[in-house]
């Protein structure tokens, strides 16, 4: 028998983020004052461009109880649909003045969460597709062994999504409504809400990426 | 040899990690999906992520002893921690993230929601950050945390460790973790380390005493390694876009 040796790193293992999670992540919303430049919800600067939009939402368990202690990230393209990152292979310069990327915590006694943002373009997809307009988002919590992957879509954008190859991915299609946001204007703000089901009636669709 | 074209990231071995339902630690029991997870070929979405510069962040960072310190010193062991953020096949990861949060000597930590009767220590904040150099080496310098209880089982005690986060190149290798110290005997019986299912992956939370990087009268040294998803290589088709 031939023995190879080929050695192979394996990933190290995901564990729970836990009920203090805030205190590395989000130290304001554990009343921690360490760091000058603190991570949070708003992607927006003045000179961003693309439409404001609000993102917000709650996840519920297993019980239909909100979740008190997630955190959750979004990471997006700017309004052109080019990711602020070195790993972009568009021959376009992205947004400068967008880092893409965000982080907040549900409210402790609410569970409400929400993102200042900009709504994304339209981001390529294999072999010459086009991908809907859509956040990737994870949420990391207490409860949760491995922080588990979705996206989100956007209800005005019928035909972007009907074409879209990852929702397209989904066999059993009354699930791919699970991950479109629904648009809505208050006082002026365009917001879009997005609940997460984490399990059972309306499950929400976790990729594995 | 022209340009180095970079394709998906390996596949995630689940095999590797906790399920997502472990009745052992039963705050999972309501938190876990009752589907498979979707899996989907990547894209420029997965493949992308944030990029940090050096103006994010405060000299005193990536120093748990001083970045909270008020009126002295915090009470405990002084530790330094060190370690090389590597992918799968063995590259450095350069300019990551790395963030981490733990209690203080006590078992105790700075939070609204901990009521732990082990007291607090007001020079001890809990939390540091800091990015991977060009050899994807960190360090940082801390308190030894305490083991702590928590209802799971009435008497379940957590074992001493330190959660670590990790946003490095591409969004599909983003990670949160916890690593713990060599020779503690409650490693032997968390039920959150038990949800990982194979001793070999259990091990490599575990950081080792390196005793030659003590620093005398000063402080000991752990040293403790992250391996993260790494990308393949495109020699043929390029099917990303």
């Amino acid at each position: 028998m031939t023995q190879w040796n080929f050695q192979e790193l394996h990933e190290t293992p995901s564990q729970t983020g836990g009920p203090y999670v805030h205190i590395g992540l989000l130290p304001k919303q554990a009343n921690i004052e360490v760091f000058e430049q603190n991570f949070g919800n708003q992607l927006v600067q003045e000179k961003t461009l693309g439409e404001r939009i609000r993102l917000e939402g709650r996840v519920f368990d297993g019980l239909g109880l909100p979740l008190r202690d997630v955190l959750i990230e979004i990471w997006q393209a700017d309004a052109n649909g080019v990711y602020p990152s070195d790993a972009d292979i568009q021959d376009q310069s992205a947004d400068p003045n967008f880092l893409g990327w965000g982080r907040t915590g549900a409210d402790f006694q609410t569970g409400f969460w929400s993102f200042n943002t900009i709504k994304p373009g339209a981001v390529p997809g294999r072999k010459g597709t086009t991908q809907a307009p859509h956040i990737a988002l994870i949420i990391f919590a207490r409860g949760i062994n491995m922080g588990l992957n979705t996206r989100v879509y956007f209800d005005d954008e019928p035909q972007a999504n009907a074409d879209d190859p990852v929702l397209n991915t989904i066999e059993w299609a009354t699930r791919r409504q699970t991950l479109i946001a629904k648009r809505l204007e208050r006082d002026g703000e365009v917001v879009y809400q997005f609940d997460i089901h984490i399990q059972g009636d309306n499950e929400t669709v976790f990729l594995d990426i | 040899m022209s340009k180095l074209i970079l394709g998906a990231y390996a596949q995630r071995n689940t095999d590797d990690h906790p399920p997502a339902y472990t009745p052992g630690y039963k705050t999972s029991v309501l938190r876990s999906p009752k589907n498979a997870l979707i899996s989907i070929a990547e894209t420029l979405t997965e493949v992308t992520s944030p990029r940090f510069s050096d103006e994010h962040f405060g000299p005193k960072d990536n120093d748990l002893i001083l970045n909270y310190a008020k009126e002295g010193l915090p009470i405990g062991e002084r530790i330094v921690v060190h370690g090389y953020v590597r992918d799968q096949f063995g590259r450095p990861v350069k300019n990551a993230l790395l963030e981490v949060w733990q209690a203080n000597a006590s078992g105790r930590y700075r939070h609204p929601n901990d009521q732990y009767i082990g007291a607090m220590d007001p020079n001890f904040g809990g939390c540091g950050r800091m990015m991977t150099d060009a050899n994807g080496y960190f360090v940082f310098r801390t308190i030894k945390p305490g083991p702590y209880p928590w209802r799971n089982r009435i008497n379940e005690w957590r074992p001493a460790h330190i959660h670590f986060s990790l946003l490095a190149d591409g969004w599909a290798q983003r990670l949160i973790s916890q690593f713990y110290f060599q020779g503690d005997t409650l490693i032997d019986s968390c039920p959150i380390i038990k949800t990982i299912p194979s001793e070999e992956q259990r091990r490599a939370l575990i950081a080792q005493e390196d005793k030659s990087n003590f620093l005398e009268a000063d402080s000991r040294c752990y040293r403790f390694d992250i391996t993260l998803r790494g990308r393949r290589a495109t020699y043929f088709e390029n099917e990303l876009t």
